[in-house]
C-alpha cells in the first residue's frame, strides 16, 4: 500500500512539474507579446506606415523606408532562394534519390540551417561588398538568400519525399518524360508543402538583424536601389532601441511589433497550410 | 506550382532595380555628432531634395569603411597624422565641436549637482574608486548625499572617438589611469559594461541605478540624464554648455596644427570645459565616384553657410569662418571632383 | 526507379513532327535534372565557400597567433602589435550556452512529456504552436525585451537575492558574487537563451517520443505503470540517443546566437567567475566589432569566427548522426 502511495505521489509530482513548465513556456510567449503590445500598439498610427524614418530630436516620423527595405530584401532573398532550394530539394528527392552523394549534400544542407547568421553576414561582406565598394540592398538580400536556401531544399525534398511513388510510376508509364512528372505529378501533389515551406523560409528572413549588418547597412532615407545601402525594420530597431531619443525608441518598440506580428502570422498560416495537408 | 512565374518575377525585379546605379551620398562614423549630422541631413534634404545618408557607427568603423571606400565620407573624433591620410589617399578637416560629459543615474541627482575632477573621474574608469560615497567623492561633493552603492561603470564597447578623448583627458591629468588604462579609441577597461555607440552608452546609463557613463553633451539633454560638472585644469568649477565649450575651443590654434592635427582636450583658461572635442570629416582625395565626392561637398559647404543655429541648438560650437576658409582653400581644393 | 524516356523512340513508324517534339522533351528533360543538380551541389559550394572565406580571412591571425589564440586571456586590438586571445569569447559562449541548456532541457522534456501523454486531445496542437510560436520571435525581438523587460525586473528582484543568500558560502559566493548588479550578464543572456531554444527541445522531444511504438507503451501501462514509470522506463530509453540529438541541435542554436546576446551580455573581455558579471560570446564581439576592425583584428574577429563554425559544425555533426539514428531504427 506504501508503496503504491509513493508511487502516486512521484506521479504526481512529475505530472504536476511537467504542466507547470509547460505554463511558464507558454506564459513567456505572452509575456513576450505582452510587453510588446504595451510598448507598440499606442503607436501604432496611419504615419508609422507612411512616413520615413525622423531625426533625432524631433516628433513624428515613421517607418516606411524601413519597411519597404525589409519587404524589398525579403522578397528578393526568397525570390533567389528558394528556386535554388526548390531545385535543389527536388534533385535530392528525385534524381539523387539513391546517389551516394545524396546523403552528403542533405547533411551539408542541415549544417547550412543551423549556421549562425552573422557567419553568412561575414561571408556576403567578403564576397559582395569588399569587392563592390559599396554596402547595399544587393548583397543584403543575398544574405538572406543563402538563409532561405536550406529552409527551402529541407522542406521540398521532405514533401516530395511524402509523394507516394505510384503516382510517379503511373505518370512514367503514360511515357511523360522524368521532368514532366517531377513538374506536373510530383510538384503539383506537394505544392502546398513547399508554399510551406518558403513561407517559413520568409518568416526566418524577415526578423534577421545579424547578416544584415555588414551587407545591407542601412539609411535614414528613402531608397529602392539595389546598389545603394537601405534600411530596414530589424536593423532600424536596432539602431533606434538604443537611441536616448524618446520618439525613435518608441518607433523601434512600434517596429519591432509589427516584425513579430508579420512573422508570428506568416508562421501561423504556414501551419495552417502544412495542417491541411497533413490530415488529407 | 507557379515556379515559373516565381523565377520570372525574381529575374524581372533584379534587372530593374538595378537600373538605376547613381551612388547617394553615404557617410559612416563617429556617433559623436551623429545628432547634427542627422539633423543638418535631414534640412538639407527639404531644402535642396538631396540625400545624405549617416550612420554612426563609430570613429574607428567610420575609418575602416573610408579606408575601404565603401561610404563617400567618414566622420571620426580622433585627429590623425599628416602621414596618416597621405598613406591612404585621405583628407581631413574639422566639422564641428562639442563636449564630453559625464552622466550619472543616482537617485535625486540632477544635472550639475555634482562635481567631478579629472583625479577621482580617472579613478572611477580605471576601478581604483568602487563606491558612490567613496571619501574623494564626498569631499568633491559634501552637499550631496552620495550612496552607499556600486558604482556601475559604463564605457564603450566599440572603437570610439568619444572614448579617445576622453581617455587622453583622464591620461593627461591622473598618472594612476595613463599607467592602468592609457589613451585609445578603444581600451582594456578594468571595470564596467561596454555600451556601443554614444548612444548605447547613454542608454546603459538610463536603464541602471547607480551607473555612471560619457557621452556628448547632447545625448545627456536629450535624454534628459544627469550630466556633472567638472573641475578643469585652472581649477575653477565649470557646468558643460556652449559657452565653456566655446571657452576652450577658441584658445584652439587651428592656423598652426599640420592637418588640422588637433586634440582640444585639457585646454587652458579659468572657464574651458576640459573635455571638448573637435570631430572630423574624412574623405579621399581621389574618390571613386567623384559625383558622390561633389555632392557631399557641397552639402558640408551648406552645413558651414546654414548649420550654426542648428548646432548651437543642439549645443555643438561651429567652426570659426578663418577655420572654414582654410578648409575650403586648403582641404576641399584637393579633392578630385 | 528508372528513367522516364520515351519508349517508342525505336519505333520506325514515329512521324518527324513527334520525333522532333520527344527530342526536345529529351532535352528538357536532361537539362532539368542538370539544373537540379547544379542547384544540389551549389549547397555544397556555399558550405565550402563560406569555411574557404573564413579560413582566408583568418589566415593572418592563424599565422600570428596559432594555437595561443586560444587559450590567451588578453584582447587588445589598440596595441601596436595587437595582442588578441578567444578565451574570454570562448568562456562567455560555452558558460551561457551551458546554463541555457541546464535551464532549457528540463522545461524543454517536461512541456514534451505533457504534451505527449498528459494533455487533453483537442488542446494539444494549440500548445504546441503556442511554444513553437516562441522559435519564430526574431531574435533581436528577444534582446530588447531582455534589455528593457527581463534585466531590470531580475537585477531589481531576483539577483540582489541569491547574491545576499550566497555571499557567506564558499565557491557559490564566487559564482553568484557580484560587485555590481545591472541588467547586463552573462547570466541574463542564459536565462533569455533558454527561452529562445526552448521550443526547438520541445519540438524534437515530440517528435521523438512519437517514435516509441505505442505497443511498447500500452504494455507498460496495462501491467500497471504510472505514466511517469511509463516515461521514464520506456519512452526516454527508447528515444535516448533522439533526444540527445535534438539537445545538441538546440545546443548548436545557443551556441551561435548572436543579436539577442550581444544586447544583454556587456560586451566585456573579462572572466572572473560570477555568472552576474558582463561578459562576451564569439558572435556578440563579431557583431560589435567587425565594422570597425582592420588587419589583425579583423583576421581575429574572422579567427573567431571560423571558431564558432568548428564549434558549431561537431556539435550539429553529432546531433544529425544521433537524429539519423533514431530514423533508421523507427524505420526499421
Amino acid at each position: 500500500m506504501s508503496l503504491y502511495a509513493s508511487r502516486r505521489r512521484s506521479n504526481l509530482t512529475a505530472m504536476a512539474l511537467c504542466l507547470l513548465a509547460t505554463t511558464i513556456g507558454i506564459v513567456w510567449l505572452f509575456l513576450i507579446l505582452f510587453s510588446l503590445l504595451l510598448n507598440g500598439l499606442p503607436h501604432l498610427t496611419f504615419e508609422v506606415f507612411t512616413e520615413m524614418t525622423p531625426p533625432p530630436g524631433e516628433t513624428g516620423g515613421g517607418l516606411l523606408n524601413p519597411i519597404f527595405g525589409t519587404l524589398m530584401m525579403t522578397v528578393l532573398g526568397v525570390g533567389i532562394g528558394a528556386p535554388i532550394g526548390i531545385l535543389a530539394g527536388t534533385y535530392l528527392a528525385e534524381y539523387g534519390r539513391y546517389s551516394k552523394t545524396t546523403p552528403t549534400i542533405r547533411f551539408i544542407n542541415d549544417i547550412l540551417l543551423s549556421a549562425p547568421s552573422i557567419i553568412i553576414g561575414l561571408f556576403i561582406y567578403g564576397i559582395v561588398v569588399v569587392p563592390m565598394k559599396n554596402f547595399s540592398a544587393l548583397a543584403g538580400s543575398l544574405a538572406l538568400a543563402v538563409i532561405v536556401i536550406p529552409v527551402v531544399v529541407r522542406t521540398t525534398e521532405d514533401m516530395l519525399l511524402l509523394v507516394p511513388n505510384t503516382l510517379r510510376e503511373a505518370a512514367s508509364a503514360m511515357g511523360l518524360p522524368r521532368s514532366h512528372v517531377v513538374w506536373h505529378v510530383a510538384y503539383r501533389a506537394a505544392r502546398t508543402g513547399i508554399l510551406t515551406g518558403v513561407l517559413l523560409g520568409v518568416a526566418r528572413i524577415a526578423g534577421e538583424t545579424a547578416p544584415l549588418l555588414f551587407t545591407a547597412f542601412s539609411n535614414n532615407f528613402w531608397s529602392a536601389s539595389l546598389m545603394k545601402p537601405i534600411a530596414s525594420l530589424p536593423t532600424t530597431i536596432n539602431s533606434f532601441i538604443n537611441t536616448p531619443d524618446a520618439n525613435m525608441k518608441q518607433l523601434a518598440w512600434t517596429g519591432a511589433l509589427i516584425v513579430t506580428l508579420a512573422v508570428l502570422a506568416l508562421n501561423i498560416v504556414a501551419r495552417i497550410l502544412g495542417g491541411t495537408k497533413k490530415q488529407s | 506550382m507557379n515556379l515559373k512565374t516565381v523565377l520570372a518575377a525574381g529575374l524581372v525585379a533584379a534587372v530593374s532595380f538595378t537600373a538605376a546605379l547613381a551612388k547617394d551620398v553615404s557617410g559612416a562614423g563617429a556617433t559623436f555628432p551623429a545628432p547634427i549630422y542627422l539633423k543638418w541631413a535631414d534640412a538639407y534634404k527639404k531644402a535642396s531634395g538631396s540625400a545624405v545618408n549617416y550612420q554612426g557607427v563609430g570613429s574607428g568603423a567610420g575609418r575602416k569603411q573610408i579606408e575601404a571606400r565603401t561610404v563617400t565620407f567618414a566622420g571620426s573624433d580622433i585627429p590623425q597624422t599628416g602621414e596618416w591620410l597621405d598613406k591612404r589617399g585621405l583628407v581631413q578637416w574639422p566639422m564641428v565641436m562639442g563636449g564630453i560629459v559625464p552622466i550619472v543615474n543616482l537617485e535625486g541627482v540632477g544635472a550639475s549637482d555634482l562635481v567631478l575632477d579629472g583625479q577621482t573621474l580617472g579613478d572611477i574608469y580605471s576601478g581604483k574608486i568602487k563606491r558612490w560615497n567613496d571619501a574623494a567623492l564626498t569631499a568633491l561633493n559634501p552637499k550631496a548625499k552620495l550612496p552607499d552603492l556600486p558604482i556601475i561603470v559604463i564605457r564603450r564597447s566599440d572603437g570610439s572617438g568619444t572614448t579617445y578623448n576622453f581617455t587622453y583627458y583622464l591620461s593627461a591629468v591622473n598618472e594612476d589611469f595613463k599607467k592602468k588604462v592609457g589613451t585609445g579609441e578603444a581600451v582594456e577597461w578594468p571595470v564596467g559594461i561596454g555600451g556601443k555607440g554614444n548612444d548605447g552608452v547613454a542608454n546603459n546609463v538610463m536603464q541602471t541605478k547607480g551607473s555612471i557613463g560619457y557621452v556628448e553633451l547632447a545625448f545627456a539633454i536629450q535624454n534628459g540624464l544627469a550630466y556633472t560638472d567638472m573641475i578643469n585644469s585652472a581649477g575653477k568649477r565649470v557646468k558643460p554648455k556652449f559657452e565653456s565649450f566655446q571657452a576652450a575651443a577658441q584658445n584652439a590654434d587651428w592656423a598652426k596644427a599640420d592637418h588640422f592635427n588637433l586634440v582640444l582636450a585639457n585646454q587652458p583658461g579659468a572657464s574651458a570645459w576640459p573635455m571638448t572635442v573637435a570631430t572630423f570629416i574624412l574623405m579621399p582625395t581621389e574618390s571613386d565616384d567623384a559625383e558622390a565626392a561633389a555632392a557631399a561637398l557641397k552639402f558640408f559647404d551648406w552645413a558651414y553657410a546654414n548649420g550654426g543655429s542648428m548646432a548651437k541648438d543642439l549645443d555643438y560650437i561651429p567652426m570659426p569662418d578663418s577655420v572654414v576658409s582654410k578648409v575650403k582653400s586648403a582641404v576641399w581644393s584637393q579633392i578630385k571632383k | 526507379m528508372t528513367h522516364a524516356t520515351p519508349s517508342l523512340d525505336h519505333d520506325g513508324r514515329l512521324s518527324a513532327a513527334r520525333s522532333k517534339i520527344l527530342a526536345r522533351m529529351a532535352l528538357g528533360d536532361r537539362s532539368f535534372h542538370l539544373v537540379t543538380r547544379l542547384c544540389a551541389y551549389g549547397v555544397f559550394i556555399l558550405l565550402a565557400g563560406i569555411v574557404v572565406s573564413l579560413i582566408m580571412g583568418a589566415w593572418p591571425a592563424i599565422q600570428t597567433f596559432g594555437l595561443e589564440f586560444l587559450v590567451t586571456r588578453r584582447w587588445a586590438p589598440q596595441l601596436d602589435e595587437p595582442i588578441l586571445g578567444a578565451l574570454a569569447p570562448i568562456y562567455g559562449t560555452l558558460l551561457t550556452s551551458f546554463i541555457a541548456m541546464l535551464i532549457a532541457v528540463p522545461f524543454g522534456l517536461g512541456v514534451a512529456i505533457f504534451l505527449t501523454e498528459l494533455c487533453p486531445i483537442p488542446l494539444r496542437r494549440p500548445i504546441r504552436v503556442a511554444v513553437e510560436l516562441l522559435a519564430g520571435i526574431p531574435s533581436i525581438i528577444y534582446g530588447m525585451w531582455g534589455f528593457f523587460v527581463l534585466g531590470p525586473f531580475l537585477a531589481q528582484y531576483v539577483e540582489p537575492g541569491i547574491v545576499w543568500a550566497v555571499q557567506d558560502i564558499p565557491v557559490l559566493n564566487i559564482i553568484f558574487g557580484a560587485e555590481m548588479i545591472s541588467n547586463i550578464s552573462l547570466f541574463n543572456a542564459s536565462l533569455v537563451l533558454a527561452i529562445m531554444i526552448l521550443p526547438f527541445i520541445t519540438a524534437i522531444a515530440v517528435d521523438v517520443f512519437s517514435t516509441v511504438p505505442p505497443v511498447l507503451k500500452e504494455s507498460a501501462y496495462g501491467i500497471g505503470c504510472t505514466t511517469w514509470e511509463v516515461v521514464t522506463n520506456v519512452v526516454i530509453p527508447f528515444t535516448r540517443v533522439g533526444l540527445v540529438g535534438g539537445v545538441m541541435l538546440a545546443l548548436g542554436r545557443a551556441l551561435g546566437e548572436t543579436m539577442a546576446v550581444t544586447f544583454i551580455i556587456g560586451n566585456s573581455f573579462k572572466i572572473d567567475g560570477s555568472i552576474f558579471s558582463p561578459g562576451t560570446t564569439i558572435s556578440a564581439a563579431i557583431a560589435s566589432e567587425f565594422a570597425e576592425s582592420a588587419d589583425l583584428h579583423r583576421s581575429a574577429l574572422m579567427y573567431l569566427g571560423l571558431l564558432l563554425f568548428i564549434l558549431t559544425f561537431f556539435v550539429l555533426a553529432a546531433a544529425r548522426l544521433m537524429l539519423m539514428r533514431l530514423e533508421k531504427r523507427a524505420g526499421a
